[in-house]
């Protein structure tokens, strides 16, 4: 064993490399509030792991993202379990990535000529923050869809080339399959690109610093103790531990998919996933032509400071209790945007019909991901024009079922989405001559659920419900 | 950089349906319009929800479900008799006009014009957050 790594040692320095790695030296010796930084790196590995096997299956178009992250969740082994591990390790990326900001902060170690490690720190968090922007669209059902409209629209608030970035990052004024494309490509390839360079030039400035070890000069000088072993390994556990959470979560509680997207549906609710939901409530108070200072302005002020801290605080001190301000400030955003957060919720409960189309929604999302996985059936549909074949009037009725816009609320195959229910099985609990009725007059059920009267000609209607029935 | 310098075609008119089936209107009426439209390599047709209301003087008037906020669709609301956004809680009168909330302006009026008794639209997009009604695509 000695002699082949003696063997690879002279080929390739290995010995020498996890010398300069594990041997780097920690001031005040190993403490658990040092394991964010690789506990982040490793939570993104799990990340671009679990990212490449849900690679496997999904086709960033528009017609086909919701079918085929529709197929892994249903039908692919264990597809529901990875996704699901992506979809939560997206929450823990943030939730690290802030335990990590606040340990460098409330610690001062952005001090001490750490200035550019600082503001690489930065543009990664901006960059973990896209990654879950970006994915969260991918699945284009109803919530992606309309949270990245109201992300991307956004965009648009940006003075002078808003209207231009916007239109570039949807490719085009609406959102479409460009939109899915581009997304995939940021969320895939530009994003994880970025990280993976910052990340190498973030370790790279903190090894030219060095650790900045315990914010007390004196804790500092008591002894230093190398990162091997006890420091890689309290890394290794707290990295390991949240992926084994995020497994058990994952199994017990596997993430939804609501149905595909559909933008003619004015009933539903976006909300965004919780980390920008601070956000989503912030937009709600700026109000007419004062909203570029709500979305553009103050953030921009606040990202300065934060970006520039380093450059602001100059003083060498570094114990917590001697910075009031700093911790002050930092610690006042955060409680204002966990503030924000729950008004958001408070306001969604106290109203009774937000309250209950919510409640909807997630029924939805959740029959939607327990139903049975429905193929794909191209061009249009497989089993309409079998049933044309058998019967020409149905051809006839599907005509009419689409020029009256009934697809646009119950699906193209009579499937039903979110604004109105399934027609497929209606031949068995209705008569044709009791169908034919409540299409000319609907019930109040139906009224209420947006349902209009059907005005045709008896023979039109005769087909139309020849067609519904033909829906299997 | 495409589709920045791509130039926007010609927007075609979309039947909404006969006039009569709007009358008499009581309240706001949404309706679904299909419009061809490009979406990358696909030519598709795509459903858009608009609604019609009638002006004081009978006038027929379509207005864009879109919310000049931040583009979430808007709600007709019977009972409280008018629209609202439900996303920055954006409050609209029975005739588009803006009433409370966030958005910089009423609800966008899209083109409309009856023709041999049927009443048609041109579906078009516009620039959210402005106070003005700027046509973008």
């Amino acid at each position: 064993m000695s002699r082949l790594v003696d063997w690879l040692d002279r080929r390739t320095g290995l010995q020498h490399l996890l010398r300069e790695a594990l041997g780097e030296a920690i001031p005040g010796g190993a403490r658990l509030a040092y394991v964010f930084g690789s506990g982040l790196l490793l939570v993104f590995l799990s990340q671009v792991i679990t990212g490449v096997f849900l690679a496997l299956y999904y086709v960033p178009s528009a017609d086909h993202a919701h079918v085929t992250v529709a197929y892994m969740v249903k039908e692919v082994a264990s597809g529901s379990f990875l996704r699901s591990l992506h979809a939560y390790g997206s929450s823990a990326m943030i939730i690290v990535v802030l335990l990590h900001v606040a340990q460098t902060l409330i610690y001062g170690s952005y001090k001490g000529a750490r200035e550019i490690l600082w503001m690489a720190g930065c543009v990664l968090f901006a960059l973990v923050l896209g990654m879950a922007f970006t994915g969260y669209l991918l699945p284009w059902d109803q919530k992606a869809y309309f949270a990245t409209a109201v992300g991307t629209n956004i965009l648009g608030e940006v003075p002078l080339i808003g209207e231009w970035l916007q239109r570039l990052v949807r490719g085009g004024a609406d959102m479409g399959t460009l939109t899915v494309s581009r997304f995939f490509v940021a969320h895939v390839f530009l994003i994880p690109g970025a990280i993976f360079a910052f990340v190498g030039l973030h370790v790279f400035l903190f090894r030219k610093a060095g650790p900045a070890g315990p914010p007390s000069v004196e804790a500092g000088r008591q002894r230093t103790e190398l990162f091997y072993p006890r420091q890689l390994l309290m890394d290794v556990g707290f990295a390991v531990t949240i992926i084994v959470c995020l497994g058990a979560i994952a199994w017990m509680w596997p993430a939804e998919l609501g149905p595909e997207a559909n933008p003619a549906d004015t009933r539903f609710l976006p909300r965004p996933e919780w980390y920008y939901v601070p956000v989503f409530q912030w937009l709600k108070y700026w109000k007419g032509s004062s909203a570029v200072v709500g979305i553009v302005i103050i953030p921009a002020i606040v990202a300065v400071f934060f970006v520039g801290l380093p450059f602001f605080d100059r003083s060498p001190e570094r114990a917590p209790s001697k910075r009031p301000v700093t911790v002050g400030a930092f610690v006042a955003v955060l409680l204002s945007l966990a503030l924000l957060g729950v008004l958001s919720v408070v306001e969604d409960r106290r109203d009774p019909a937000i309250a209950e189309q919510l409640a909807a929604q997630r029924e939805v999302d959740r029959q939607f991901t327990a139903e049975p996985f429905e193929p794909e059936e191209s061009p249009a549909s497989l089993k309409t024009a079998k049933a044309a074949l058998a019967d020409p009037a149905t051809a006839r009725g599907k005509a009419i079922y689409e020029a009256q816009s009934c697809d646009a609320c119950h699906g193209d195959a009579g499937q039903g989405t979110p604004g109105a229910s399934a027609l497929i099985g209606l031949a068995a609990k209705y008569p044709a001559d009791e169908l034919q009725r409540v299409l000319k007059i609907p019930t109040q059920e139906m009224t209420d659920g947006g349902m209009m009267p059907v005005d045709i000609s008896d023979d039109d209607l005769r087909v139309l419900v020849a067609y519904v029935n033909a829906l299997r | 950089m495409y589709p920045l310098r791509r130039k926007p075609g010609e927007v075609a008119w979309s039947d909404i349906g006969p006039t009569t089936d709007l009358t008499p209107l009581a309240a706001p009426v949404k309706m679904l319009v299909e419009i061809e439209q490009r979406d990358g390599w696909r030519k598709m047709i795509s459903t858009k929800p608009v609604y019609v209301t009638r002006t004081a003087e009978g006038r027929l008037r379509v207005l864009s479900a879109v919310c000049p906020h931040l583009g979430c669709s808007v709600a007709w609301n019977d009972s409280r008799r008018q629209f609202s956004c439900p996303c920055h809680v954006g409050v609209f009168a029975e005739d588009g006009a803006l009433v409370s909330g966030p958005p910089p302006r009423g609800m966008d009026e899209l083109d409309s014009t009856v023709e041999d008794g049927r009443l048609k639209v041109r579906y078009q997009y516009f620039r959210q957050l402005v106070t003005t009604r700027e046509i973008i695509a």
